[in-house]
């Protein structure tokens, strides 16, 4: 049972994997590193390792990659160029030389448990107990680093990614933006401390008149400025 | 299962991961294959945790879990911000740092 359990989630991963190296479309590439994820964390249960497990479904499968796909979507690079250079030899060459590489180290070695079926546990091994423990006692340390590290990451990607003035030419015009025309009792904000009032807009709306109920004057908006 | 056939499985995870950093061009697929890289050496570690008994590698796993979401991050907000500046999203094109 435990034996196929293994093939079908080995199997599933390693596909995964293969479909995130070669799918065109990088929002194919993300579910198919969403399906990999899932079968890793089958793999991880028997491993019994329940907590990582469920760290690997909630935290990957789930935050990080709604985070891809957002990026994705908001990026939109849909079409991969085509490429002509020789790294596109090189790369799986290079990989496949890794791979006989690392399968000579793994049969060659003289770790007596690689064949075993894993050593003598307690019961509990892997729960957030045990592991909620180890992080509060013995891990301490990197426990902090790591929280230190997340705090350090977030306010990076913030400081990266925030909109910078006098980079982007499309930058938003307040002119056109104060043009639109509002209708009234829509709750804008002139309405609200009375700059306009409402009889006012009353009037122009039953007048049929086309000015803009919203927009303030230009003599205004430079007062305020 | 021996535990062998796990780190099987990582092997192969892992040089598919390094093959698809060399090969691909998008900035984005290079970054979901350094998380299949991640992976594998997670698989790696929670293999030989269960091969000693103990729960250290699975801490480790958790480290590495975390490190990995941090670089998520900042990767995606570069990611962001060059297509911010609508430059191409190709790691050839992108290969001076001044601007």
């Amino acid at each position: 049972m435990s034996a196929a359990l293994f093939f079908i989630a080995a199997i599933i991963a390693i596909i995964g994997a293969i479909g995130v190296v070669t799918l065109r479309n990088p929002l194919y590439a993300v579910l198919a590193l969403v399906c990999h994820l899932v079968a890793l964390a089958a793999l991880f249960l028997l491993l019994r390792a329940e907590f990582v497990a469920a760290a690997q479904v909630v935290v990957y499968a789930g935050a990080v990659m709604v985070l891809y796909v957002f990026v994705v979507a908001y990026v939109g690079g849909g079409d991969e160029i085509k490429a002509g250079n020789s790294l596109r030899i090189l790369g799986p060459m290079f990989a496949v030389a890794l791979a006989i590489e690392l399968f000579i180290a793994m049969l060659g070695t003289g770790l007596s448990g690689i064949k075993g079926h894993g050593a003598r546990y307690k019961l509990g091994f892997g729960d957030p107990e045990h592991i909620g423990k180890l992080f509060l006692t013995d891990y301490l340390f990197a426990f902090e680093v790591a929280s230190l590290l997340l705090l350090v990451a977030a306010i990076g990607a913030i400081v990266l990614a925030r909109r910078r003035r006098g980079l982007e030419d499309d930058d938003v015009d307040f002119k056109t933006i104060r043009a639109t025309p509002r209708p009234a009792y829509t709750g804008t904000i002139a309405e609200a401390v009375g700059v306009r009032r409402v009889l006012e807009q009353l009037e122009q709306a039953h007048g049929g008149a086309s000015e803009l109920v919203g927009a303030p004057r230009d003599s205004e908006a430079e007062d305020e400025s | 299962m021996a535990l062998g056939w796990y780190l099987a499985v990582s092997v192969l995870i892992f040089c598919i991961g390094s093959g698809g950093v060399l090969v691909r061009r998008n900035p984005l697929v290079i970054l979901l294959c350094l998380e299949l890289m991640l992976n594998a050496g997670n698989l790696a570690l929670v293999t030989f945790a269960r091969m000693h008994g103990g729960e250290a590698g699975q801490i480790f796993a958790l480290i590495v879990m975390v490190v990995a979401a941090c670089e998520v991050t900042v990767g995606l907000g570069l990611i962001v911000a060059i297509s911010r500046r609508n430059l191409p999203i190709d790691v050839d094109e992108l290969h001076e740092l001044n601007g």
